[in-house]
């Protein structure tokens, strides 16, 4: 089985590696849509800033091997601006487009005294869908997963959560799920073994 | 308020974990990938590697122990010392590194950390302040604390922030390997003034002073020694004496702690939980 670390230039992905490995699994790094197109699954991780991913890319050609991924109903894994990069669009800078996979906009957390980024770990607690049946599966109810990012997901469609994360009072989504597509805020990599937990899910089901 | 971070500091030099106080004279006390497994599976938070050496004798030997702790410890891993460019930066996280702390090459060049915080994100980017007290002010110094620059902490602090670093390892090593308590005014001024994170580093000694610096506004907070001696003292009752490993003699003694409480993650932990401090807790941090 082929799975596909998707490259385009920004974030940790010898930890995500790490992590497959860890787990028995042997995944590839890959930055051209040919390699991705034989792919079995695919992981799109990235920490960074959402104009500077997509430009990468749209010049690139992967975002049209993404989509075509996507459509294709094999296993899709998003992680942090991974995840992120699924939605409509971004009001980071002038309103990035992005892949629209999923509906929503990408919105910057309000600072209203909290510090931003959010850098440190934060509890997932359950909302819209039920864990059962996703890789969220045996993940304690307000487990603990480490966070890094400014930004956080909206979705236009409720059905399509599968938890959200209070931070300092202010409570958003951080994790959907839509058919083959998952994707977390959180990085699972960075979470431990609650973490590795959400992988070992995942890489079962592809 | 967020989830205060508990950190295990590990200062490194060449192959071995080392100690000492002020940042200076160092003992041997082991393997550091050995300790960052144990940290990692107490419930450690983070790790923080920091090449002791590396600012002096210009050279970078982390690579190899970045990569093994990477391999086993799935926590975020901060590593300083020697970064001096931004290949530097690209060879420590590819080495599986998530963010990197610089001291001496902020100071030498403050648009680094611009360069840098465009080129790998803020949220990588931890800028590390090395403080003494001289004359009524709070100073930056470079290399472990040797060489005196005139900075001014808390205008440093502040111009760090605009640069783009996200977030601040602030260490007072007028405290550091004390165990006498964090520097609480030099903490409290900083986080005041700035909206990054600040994480406190320097003289934790028990978890009282973890509650301390907490109240006077630190996100996180890193220590070395408290965790350390623990750490070997519990090794050593398991398996009696560790044979070559390290100049452990005075830890047999008890001597040489100072004002040092030996506790485990999971005791610092629980003094913050108790003061009503919101940190994460794990199944196996309860033991």
């Amino acid at each position: 089985m082929n799975i596909a670390i998707v490259d385009y230039q920004l974030g940790n992905l010898f930890s995500v590696k790490q992590a497959c490995q860890s787990l028995g699994y042997q995944a590839e790094i890959v930055s051209d849509p040919d390699s991705l197109r034989k792919s079995d699954a695919l992981i799109l991780p990235g920490v960074g800033a959402f104009a500077a991913a997509m430009t990468n890319l749209n010049q690139s050609g992967m975002k049209e091997a993404l989509l075509e991924f996507a459509a294709s109903g094999k296993s899709f894994l998003g992680i942090c601006l991974g995840m992120q990069l699924l939605f409509t669009e971004s009001e980071e800078f002038d309103q990035m487009k992005g892949l629209n996979l999923l509906e929503g906009q990408i919105k910057r957390i309000p600072s209203d005294g909290r510090k931003v980024p959010q850098v440190g770990w934060n509890q997932i607690h359950a909302a819209g869908q039920p864990w059962q049946g996703s890789c969220l599966k045996e993940v304690r109810e307000g487990e603990f997963m480490y966070f890094v990012h400014s930004y956080y997901c909206a979705p236009k469609e409720p059905s399509v959560v599968l938890c959200t994360t209070e931070y300092d009072g202010f409570s958003y989504c951080s994790a959907v799920r839509k058919d083959n597509v998952v994707a977390t805020q959180f990085h699972p990599e960075k979470s431990a073994e609650p973490g590795l937990t959400i992988y070992a899910n995942w890489l079962k089901s592809v | 308020m967020g989830n205060v971070r508990v950190i295990a500091r590990l200062d490194i030099k060449g192959p071995n974990l080392v100690k000492g106080i002020h940042l200076e004279g160092l003992r041997v006390l082991g393997k550091p990938e050995e300790f960052a497994k144990y940290y990692y599976e107490n419930g450690a938070d983070e790790l923080f590697y920091q090449d002791v050496v590396a600012s002096l004798y210009e050279r970078n030997s982390l690579q190899d122990i970045v990569t093994r702790t990477a391999r086993q410890s799935f926590i975020p891993l901060t590593v300083g010392g020697g970064i001096r460019t931004l290949d530097d930066i690209r060879e420590t996280l590819r080495a599986g590194a998530d963010k990197v702390a610089i001291n001496t090459q902020a100071i030498k060049t403050p648009s680094f950390i611009q360069e840098a915080a465009r080129k790998f994100g803020s949220s990588t980017i931890v800028v590390a302040l090395e403080v003494i007290r001289t004359g009524g002010k709070f100073l930056c110094y470079t290399d472990c604390g040797r060489e005196h620059t005139g900075v001014d902490a808390l205008q440093w602090a502040a111009r760090v922030e605009e640069l783009g670093a996200g977030e601040i390892l602030l260490t007072s090593v007028d405290r550091e390997g004390t165990g006498t308590g964090f520097d609480l005014e030099l903490i409290r001024e900083v986080s005041r003034l700035v909206n990054i994170p600040v994480i406190a580093h320097g003289g934790m000694g028990n978890g009282q002073h973890a509650v301390e610096v907490v109240h006077a506004g630190a996100s996180a907070l890193a220590a070395a020694s408290v965790f350390h001696y623990d750490h070997l003292q519990r090794a050593h009752r398991q398996q009696g004496a560790h044979e070559g490993e390290g100049n452990v003699e005075f830890l047999k003694s008890g001597r040489g702690f100072g004002a040092i409480q030996p506790a485990n993650i999971p005791e610092i932990k629980s003094a913050l939980y108790s003061a009503g401090i919101p940190c994460r807790f794990t199944s196996t941090s309860s033991r």
